[in-house]
């Protein structure tokens, strides 16, 4: 307590920094996984490669990735642009297969009916194709918010300044309540993050409101193929009905 | 892109590879820290999950645990357990073992879960015993997400057993740090280099293991795809399906 007493304006600090290093890699991620993903779901053959690809990204270790990055693109070693691109780099490979997930969740003849009543390829995609693949896009977007400020902290050890500081600086001055600290706060900005997400989601899809209570269900409900709402709304019972039955068992 | 040369210059040195602190040690030092780890999580995990799958009980338990998992930063795991068990191996193992467990048990308690309802009433119709229809009906149909969850636990270990030698004087990632500290480059971009070769060549290896256990008459892509998608927060939900559309 008297360590966060006399260090308080630096671990606000770190925090704000770990903030700025979470943000820019989450929204890019998104910005890059998105049309990734629809042309994977779109593309004809390119699903298989794009997931492979995205899928031993997704494998590579994240301390070397520190020290790869800025030979392949030229940026400091120790330095925020580093650690945003490596961020970037896992929040894409999570989240290209949310999204490709996301556009197989739209049924093929809502889209027909879209061009049927005279939608471009363009405003089916914006007005129709994203909306209702948005639920599932969100549950990407969630994971990979929790991920990546979570991927933040291992920069400490090359030198990036995060609350993950707080862990090498705690562990080289033997302070376990500093580690302590940093964990803590590592894990509610996440949650806070997190929040915003789930908040940004209802505002932004207001009609699944409704069903924000069931949203673990939702999610289950989400990438079923035939996407029919009736089968997302089903889950839940089937879910509840489920329970006395395994629990007899 | 002369920096590669240097660190492929480096591993192609012999004298890197020999001795104590060499190459070679830390490699085996990696993979024998990695079983270990995977090995522990596994005999806690496993019994644990196909419980859980089996009889239905503790399931918000178990997602709830797999996502909580995720949000705790992985250093800070380590240091903090390092700053409680000295220097030494006990820390990390510890470490990684509580990272390794929630991939495992998620993985062995989702596989155990999508199995058909159908299937097992009529494996209990012929005749079997509660031990039989979970050794011979839901294991076999769980294994390809059993082995889903070993796949991304194994992962997760490798990749932070290079963390781990932060706290102690083990596997790939003590090169790596040591290489840090001397600034030579070369020296850090050959570890990093080794240990991203291992993490694919474990990842490949795993994947085909996944394949060589799905069995072959069922095609699950269906009916098991809602049951691993109620975990979107684990890696198994996010991985398992590249088998199936590759």
């Amino acid at each position: 307590m008297k360590w966060l007493s006399q260090n308080y304006p630096q671990v606000v600090d770190l925090f704000l920094t770990h903030l700025a290093l979470s943000v820019p890699a989450i929204v890019a991620s998104l910005l890059i996984a998105v049309p990734l993903g629809w042309s994977a779901q779109h593309g004809r053959g390119l699903r298989g490669p794009v997931l492979v690809g995205v899928g031993l990204l997704y494998a590579i270790p994240s301390l070397p990735l520190f020290i790869i990055v800025p030979v392949l693109i030229g940026t400091p070693l120790r330095s925020s642009s580093t650690m945003i691109v490596v961020l970037t780099v896992y929040g894409v490979a999570v989240l290209v297969r949310s999204a490709a997930d996301a556009f197989a969740s739209v049924p093929a003849a809502t889209l027909d009916a879209a061009a049927a009543v005279g939608h471009t390829r363009w405003s089916s995609f914006w007005r129709v194709e994203l909306p209702l693949a948005g639920p599932v896009l969100l549950a990407g977007v969630r994971v990979i918010t929790v991920s990546t400020v979570s991927l933040v902290s291992v920069g400490a050890v090359i030198g990036i300044q995060s609350l993950g500081t707080l862990f090498t600086d705690g562990f080289q001055r033997g302070i376990r309540f500093e580690v302590l600290t940093g964990i803590v706060l590592i894990v509610a900005l996440a949650v806070l993050l997190d929040g915003l997400v789930v908040l940004a989601g209802r505002l932004l899809m207001p009609w699944t409101r409704r069903s924000a209570g069931i949203r673990g269900s939702r999610r289950r409900g989400g990438p079923g193929r035939r996407g029919d709402s009736g089968r997302v709304l089903a889950e839940p019972q089937l879910a509840g009905a489920a329970q006395p039955e395994g629990a007899s068992r | 892109m002369n920096l590669f040369l240097d660190a492929w210059r480096w591993l192609a040195t012999g004298s890197n590879w020999t001795g104590d602190g060499g190459a070679a040690t830390r490699l085996v030092e990696h993979l024998l820290v990695s079983g270990l780890v995977v090995g522990i999580a596994a005999i806690i995990a496993v019994p644990l999950g196909v419980l859980v799958g089996h009889t239905g009980r503790g399931r918000t338990a178990v997602v709830l645990a797999a996502s909580a998992a995720r949000a705790v930063p992985t250093l800070g795991l380590l240091t903090l357990v390092a700053l409680a068990t000295g220097i030494g191996l006990t820390g990390p193992v510890v470490a990684l073992v509580v990272l390794a467990v929630p991939s495992l048990l998620a993985g062995a308690y989702a596989g155990v879960e999508s199995v058909d309802r159908v299937t097992i009433d009529a494996a209990r119709a012929v005749g079997m015993t509660e031990a039989q229809v979970v050794r011979r009906v839901e294991l076999p149909l769980a294994a390809p997400l059993l082995v889903g969850g070993l796949r991304s636990a194994t992962l997760q270990v490798v990749a932070t057993s290079t963390l781990a030698a932060y706290t102690a004087d083990v596997g790939l990632g003590r090169l790596l740090f040591a290489g840090l500290k001397a600034r030579e480059y070369d020296v850090m971009l050959a570890s990093a280099l080794l240990v991203v070769a291992l993490a694919l060549v474990l990842e490949g290896l795993l994947a085909l293991l996944q394949r060589l256990v799905t069995p072959r008459t069922a095609a699950p892509a269906e009916h098991a795809r809602p049951a691993r998608n109620a975990h979107p927060s684990s890696t198994v939900a996010e991985k398992s399906p590249t088998e199936r559309t590759s």
